[in-house]
């Protein structure tokens, strides 16, 4: 048995939302290094699991897939009965599970562009020898300030961004939201109680803890 | 009366990613026109549908949906069994070859074509000037994509698998704005992608997608 294999970096913000979510589910895996500072990703190699270049891929015995929340959703469809639940709790219930694919799309399309930028500029930029850049920091920060207020109201609400139960909305922001914890970025989270609580929540779990070490 | 509502304008590129799974399920519907130039989509009563202050967003009875590519999931899963199928038959193996080809268009695609259109057509519609220089860079990344895809079109009829799905359903608006720009050379330039083009475009649900516009 072939059995499951991530193509990834242990740093990388794509890679630990993939790594993150085979700890929830207590799922035995190799993870396969790809060294990013010598392009290994960009080789034929690699291309041959990833034709974008780009970490995580994944194999589960002969499937292949790419695409770090396309990878999370099929393990957390695949092995639904074993770990954490990463679905709402009715996952036949098409309406919650809608609210759970609008939170996804939320965190792809509206905040993860932003943290990305800004964990690029406080961090991995410094890890390759390049300068923070204060103005990029200061126009990012203020629009991820505007989607951070939304995140306040909906969190007031619910305990977690789909409802009240922990699924893949909430963990595909885990790998971001730690990096930006260590960041003066951090402030943004901290001055929104609820906000505050909910990272507090996500980041003290067991598989977040793992991804870490 | 429909029971659905679209809330946004023919124009805009998402609300038409939404307007195309609705024509091909077969589903009535009613779309509501949002003021984009009075800037009610950043004001009550929008931002209680869409607290982002984007279009479109969508009710379905009691349900509020928004982010079109979300909507047009829960269209494809909630009339699974009405009009054209719009996601891979099969087990969890198949369907996770579908989300990983949505997942190209929303992160790779978009990202990159939208500027583009952005730059070539939606700047002059507000008094601005296309910046050539960020047209070349951004072409630059788009053939790079756009050979992925004349490679995975090879060996697939369609992105996901061998049927039209959502996966190809979602880059029809953006398409549908480069293909009246010079950046169509692109697409036209690689024999499968520019097949896959022509196939899409003439459903006839986008068809109807894009007649509204006319309206």
């Amino acid at each position: 048995m072939a059995g499951i294999k991530v193509f990834g970096h242990a740093a990388s913000i794509s890679t630990r939302r993939v790594l993150l979510t085979l700890h929830e589910k207590n799922l035995d895996f190799e993870l396969v290094h790809v060294d990013l500072k010598d392009g290994e990703h960009k080789t034929e190699s690699f291309l041959s699991h990833n034709p974008f270049g780009k970490v995580p891929a994944f194999e589960d015995g002969d499937l292949k897939l790419f695409e770090s929340r396309a990878i999370t959703q099929y393990i957390a469809h695949r092995y639904e009965g074993q770990g954490t639940n990463l679905l709402q709790p009715d996952s036949k219930n098409l309406a919650q599970y809608a609210i759970m694919a609008m939170g996804m799309q939320v965190e792809a399309h509206q905040f993860d562009p932003l943290a990305s930028k800004l964990a690029w500029e406080h961090v991995f930029k410094l890890i390759y020898g390049l300068t923070t850049d204060q103005a990029v920091v200061a126009e990012e920060e203020a629009k991820l300030a505007k989607v951070l207020d939304v995140y306040e109201a909906r969190l007031k609400e619910f305990k977690y961004l789909a409802g009240d139960t922990f699924t893949l909305t909430d963990l595909h922001h885990i790998p971001a939201v730690q990096y930006l914890l260590e960041t003066p970025t951090k402030k943004l989270f901290t001055e929104r109680p609820h906000v505050n609580k909910w990272v507090a929540e996500i980041t003290k779990r067991p598989a977040s803890q793992k991804i870490l070490q | 009366m429909a029971s659905i509502k679209v809330h946004g304008v023919p124009m805009s590129t998402a609300t038409m990613r939404v307007l195309a799974a609705l024509y091909e399920k077969e589903l009535e519907f009613e779309l509501i026109p949002v003021d984009m130039r009075a800037g009610a989509h950043k004001q009550e009563p929008f931002l209680s549908l869409n607290p982002f202050g984007q279009i479109p967003a969508l009710q379905d009875g009691d349900l509020t949906l928004f982010e079109s590519r979300a909507i047009t999931e829960y269209i494809g899963d909630e009339y699974s069994e009405k009009g054209e199928k719009l996601m891979c038959p099969g087990c969890n193996k198949v369907k996770a070859l579908t989300k990983v080809w949505l997942n190209v268009e929303g992160q790779q695609f978009d990202p990159i074509a939208s500027k583009i259109a952005f730059e070539r057509i939606f700047k002059g519609m507000f008094g601005m000037t296309t910046d050539p220089a960020a047209v070349q860079e951004l072409e630059g990344k788009l053939v790079r994509v756009l050979d992925i895809y004349e490679a995975r079109l090879s060996k697939s009829e369609f992105l996901a698998c061998d049927c039209f799905t959502l996966a190809d359903l979602h880059h029809l608006p953006v398409i549908h704005y480069l293909m009246g720009t010079d950046s169509k050379a692109l697409f036209e330039s690689r024999p499968k992608v520019c097949e896959w083009v022509k196939k899409i475009t003439a459903r006839p649900a986008w068809a109807k997608v894009v007649d509204l516009q006319k309206q």
